[in-house]
């Protein structure tokens, strides 16, 4: 009945799962009994669940990642500690359990924390910035967070019901196989990244459409901003790369669940040709995460420099040559696995051939800064951060492409600090960049500044003594993953590394209390401007936050940064020019169909990984039904009559009244 | 276990090409990192004397510099990866004084199985290798991946199930090293490290003769045994029944590791305490 689900799934005997799921439970619960008994279910349920706004989806997808991040947080807290412990011991984790932590913290970090937050921050501003109302396929953009959710909630299951994959963060075959893997550790790894793969596949198909076909009037493509274009390359890379993901994990499934033998030890299964697509995926992935933070990085540099971005065209050349060649390099990842000479020169070269492009966007953004009038807000200081940090990254990474090099490094605590210094320097720095950057955007006051400083010193300090000691552990030869360890030089830095991930823990502390603090402060911080930092792009062009259509009227482009030009052209005309009549604004209506669909898609995939086999036919057809059903609408849209837009829009003109009249002076 | 203190010439090879392309980096890396900072500090909006230029948002000069600055570096580094890569692959002999030491390494579920089939002998955990000959490992994996990794002789390399990778190295001064696989392989992955004792010339036949006197031996029914999954701490040493034993690993005679059995495999899935010796 209930396939390999029963009691002793629940970690009784090991205290700190269940503790830490009770007291995620108790939350949960407090929350949803908060919400229940203040009566803001139904408002919850019509304006956020069942929203089709992407402002409101990419706020979701944001909050996700928010919360995800402590989670893998918590992980990389508990791995520093058992590692600075476990000297000639056991430390406090045992294997079996430590295992788990750093496979989650690998799989949470990417796939929920990272993914998220560029696709949430690019949902947000992408149509703002190309001058359109939504999407291009907004319900589906719905279906795609729910079912980001949805492999979410499977991986924080498996804390309290079974296991998570001790397998590391990609699962290695043959390790990942049944004979070696028999528990649902795997399982629960394999199918939240499938489901979840499927919602950030349409995420991807969504945003190449919009930036493909949906522009305003005059937004030629060299009109767009580099956000703009770095969103179309990184979902470019999402189209073409997570297939990928889904065959081979789709293959690792067959194997496991029907004995199949793609890559077992037996029956000619091969473990190299996982190596191979996995990382023919697991490569672009990189770049899919990096290029919408190179793009935010443009934005916030050109912004607070009051400069257009230098060498535009330059930039959009690099920003595709990344994409194309991010394709081209995935064998750097196994360089030992005893390819030729031959081989492994290749692909080093071409590894190295990426640091081009990305070089050149550190010099553009560099000589960005030249000759402007420096503003050092706190998405500045992230941007500035971040291209010291970057550049340490991008060494150690073309020194990683070295075979010769690469052969002494490979899977070393070397290259563990290399990949934290190119994701939390180049990601997360950009990720906290655009938050602090377009939180007043989505919601219409900024964020505290000083405590916005706060968190990006200790993180930016924080960074570098947690994974300095890193780099040096590994050129002591010290590995990866070790739950334990007796070589007595190791010890200190792993002491300092613990000291460092401390200081990080203050900058993410600092960064919730600036939530917090400007929460409160809200009136005080409120922008009625709809442009708070003086901006050069569209999504500043409308209120903040701005009305459901957006704009009023499809905004006229008529050069790069649209929206500095129009001020500047409205100081020089005069500010009230003859509007056109308001028009009737037909938008999309709310659907709960991917709500609805990432419930069953929930239970579907809970019961593969129990092997529930009724549940999982349950699942299935409520997932398809919830299709159908949606597939048999009448009415898909609803109509914002021409007063409503007009008693809106004037309200926002006024308050932008003043601004205008300012703008040029600069 | 430092990387820049290499005991033979692939090491030194190697940290001699991670050195210098270091320094070729930092050649760039540091004016760059002073050119944020200081162009950072010299535009701040507070600054009267900077000059704003916010039309300074095209120069072909400029462009054709940022390019060629990380080209030129790329294509400098390429060669040093080119010529790096065929001098030091793993697959190509390096000369030692001598006869060449033949060692066959099998990665097991958790330990490192050394077979010297030259010599008639095995070993757990302990790799012993004349200072100066050249070493010729064949290496495979009666399970999982692993990589074999020895920091202060260089390239580390896979052992994979069904498969051969080769590897050459030299250790040229005698004394202890530590060695230990670089790919997680399971549970026990940890106590995967092994000690390299690198003995004079002379020394190592009489290590070999030793060793060859041991009471237990390595055939297809002790090698079995030693395929259960389980850490081992002691230092055993076999006589080699049959100098074959590798090959029958390698091309699947014996089949592969059996995992954690299906006596450990809980319904529920989740491991049961105990159901290896790792801790």
């Amino acid at each position: 009945m209930l396939g390999k689900l029963d009691w002793s799934a629940i970690p009784f005997d090991q205290p700190i799962p269940l503790i830490a799921g009770a007291i995620v439970l108790v939350a949960i619960l407090g929350v949803l009994s908060w919400v229940v008994v203040k009566g803001h279910l139904p408002y919850l349920w019509r304006e956020w669940i069942t929203s089709v706004d992407h402002k409101r989806i990419g706020v979701m997808y944001i909050l996700l990642a928010s919360v995800m991040l402590l989670r893998g947080g918590s992980d990389a807290i508990m791995m520093r500690i058992q590692q600075a412990v476990a000297y000639q011991s056991q430390g406090y984790l045992p294997p079996e359990h430590y295992n788990q932590i750093f496979s989650a913290h690998g799989t949470i970090m990417i796939f929920f924390v990272a993914m998220p937050f560029v696709i949430g921050l690019m949902n947000l501003i992408v149509p703002l910035q190309l001058g359109v109302r939504d999407v291009a396929f907004p319900t589906l953009n719905s279906v795609g967070f729910w079912l980001t959710a949805t492999g979410a909630l499977l991986v924080n299951l498996s804390l309290v019901v079974g296991e998570f994959a001790r397998t590391g963060w990609l699962a290695f075959p043959p390790l990942s196989e049944l004979s070696y893997s028999p528990g649902v550790g795997v399982d629960y790894y394999a199918w939240s990244l499938q489901i979840s793969g499927v919602g950030t596949l349409v995420a991807g198909i969504n945003l190449v459409t919009t930036v493909l076909k949906l522009r305003t009037k005059g937004m030629n493509y060299l009109r767009m901003p580099m956000f703009c274009w770095t969103t179309l390359a990184s979902n470019l890379l999402i189209v073409a790369a997570f297939p990928i993901l889904t065959a081979t994990l789709a293959m690792l499934l067959l194997d496991r669940y029907l004995g199949f033998h793609f890559f077992t030890n037996e029956a000619g299964g091969n473990v190299m040709m996982f190596m191979n697509l996995i990382w023919a995926w697991g490569h672009p992935e990189v770049y899919i995460l990096v290029l919408p933070a190179f793009g935010i990085f443009s934005e916030v540099v050109s912004t607070f420099s009051g400069k257009a971005l230098f060498g535009y065209r330059s930039m959009v050349l690099a920003t595709m040559a990344i994409c194309v060649i991010s394709f081209m390099v995935w064998l750097h990842h196994f360089f030992t696995m005893g390819a030729g000479p031959d081989v492994n020169a290749i692909f080093g070269i071409a590894s190295m051939i990426i640091a081009v492009p990305t070089g050149v966007k550190i010099y553009n953004w560099l000589f960005t800064m030249y000759g402007g009038r420096i503003r050092f807000a706190t998405p500045m200081l992230w941007s500035v951060g971040f291209m010291i940090t970057f550049i340490v990254g991008g060494l150690t990474g073309v020194l990683l492409a070295v075979p010769p090099a690469d052969f002494m490094l490979h899977n070393s605590m070397f290259l563990v600090a290399h990949f934290h210094n190119v994701i939390i320097g180049g990601v997360l720095f950009g990720a906290f960049a655009g938050f602090e950057y377009w939180f007043p955007k989505a919601f219409g006051f900024r964020l505290d500044e000083r405590w916005g400083k706060l968190a990006f010193w200790f993180t930016f300090l924080g960074f570098f003594i947690t994974f300095v000691p890193l780099y040096i552990a590994g050129m002591l030869g010290m590995t990866r993953r070790m739950q334990h360890y007796d070589v007595a030089a190791w010890r200190p830095w792993m002491i300092v590394a613990a000291i460092g991930m401390a200081v990080l823990t203050i900058g993410v502390i600092c960064q919730i209390v600036q939530i917090v603090v400007s929460i409160r402060n809200r009136e005080a911080l409120r922008d009625r401007t709809g442009d708070p930092w003086d901006g050069r792009s569209l999504e500043w062009a409308t209120s903040s936050p701005p009305p459901v259509f957006n704009f009023a009227f499809n905004p006229d482009v008529r050069g790069e940064d649209a929206y500095w030009d129009m001020k500047a052209r409205a100081q020089q005309q005069s500010l009230e020019r003859d509007r056109p009549e308001y028009q009737d604004i037909e938008m999309p209506r709310n659907s709960p169909t991917g709500f609805v669909c990432a419930f069953f898609a929930t239970i579907m995939g809970f019961a593969l990984i129990w092997h529930i086999w009724w549940m999982v036919i349950l699942g299935g057809l409520g997932a398809w039904a919830t299709f159908v059903v949606f597939a048999w609408r009448d009415h898909d849209e609803y109509v914002i009559p021409a007063e409503e837009v007009a008693a809106i829009d004037r309200v926002n003109l006024e308050e932008r009244g003043n601004l205008v009249s300012m703008a040029g002076t600069v | 276990m430092n990387l820049l203190d290499p005991q033979g010439p692939v090491a030194a090879a190697n940290s001699t090409i991670l050195v210098d392309s270091v320094f070729i980096m930092l050649v760039i890396v540091v004016p760059t990192i002073f050119a944020i900072l200081g162009f950072a500090f010299w535009f701040r909006a507070s600054n009267p004397r900077a000059r704003y230029q916010p039309d300074f948002v095209y120069s072909g000069r400029v462009e054709m510099v940022v390019w060629a600055i990380p080209a030129l570096t790329v294509i400098l580094l390429g060669g040093v990866a080119w010529i790096g890569s065929h001098r030091l692959d793993p697959a190509a002999p390096v000369p030692g004084t001598g006869s060449p030491v033949r060692i066959q390494a099998v990665s097991l579920d958790w330990k490192w199985l050394f077979i010297y089939p030259d010599q008639r002998i095995a070993t757990i955990n302990t790799l012993t290798v004349p200072a100066g000959a050249e070493l010729n490992f064949q290496l495979t994996s009666s399970s999982v991946m692993n990589t074999f990794f020895i920091p202060q002789l260089g390239s580390m390399i896979y052992t994979m199930n069904g498969m051969v990778t080769k590897l050459n190295l030299r250790a040229d001064n005698e004394g202890q090293l530590k060695g230990l696989s670089a790919h997680f392989s399971g549970d026990g992955f940890p106590d995967m490290m092994f000690d390299v004792n690198v003995v004079s010339p002379l020394a190592f036949p009489d290590w070999v003769a030793a060793t060859a006197k041991s009471d237990t031996v390595l055939n297809e029914d002790s090698y079995r045994r030693l395929m259960q999954q389980g850490i081992e701490k002691g230092k055993p040493t076999y006589r080699l029944e049959d100098p074959r034993l590798f090959d029958l690993i390698a091309n699947q005679h014996i089949p592969p590791g059996p995992g954690p059995g299906p006596e450990l495999i809980s319904d529920a899935g989740r491991p049961h305490r105990g159901g290896h010796d790792a801790r």
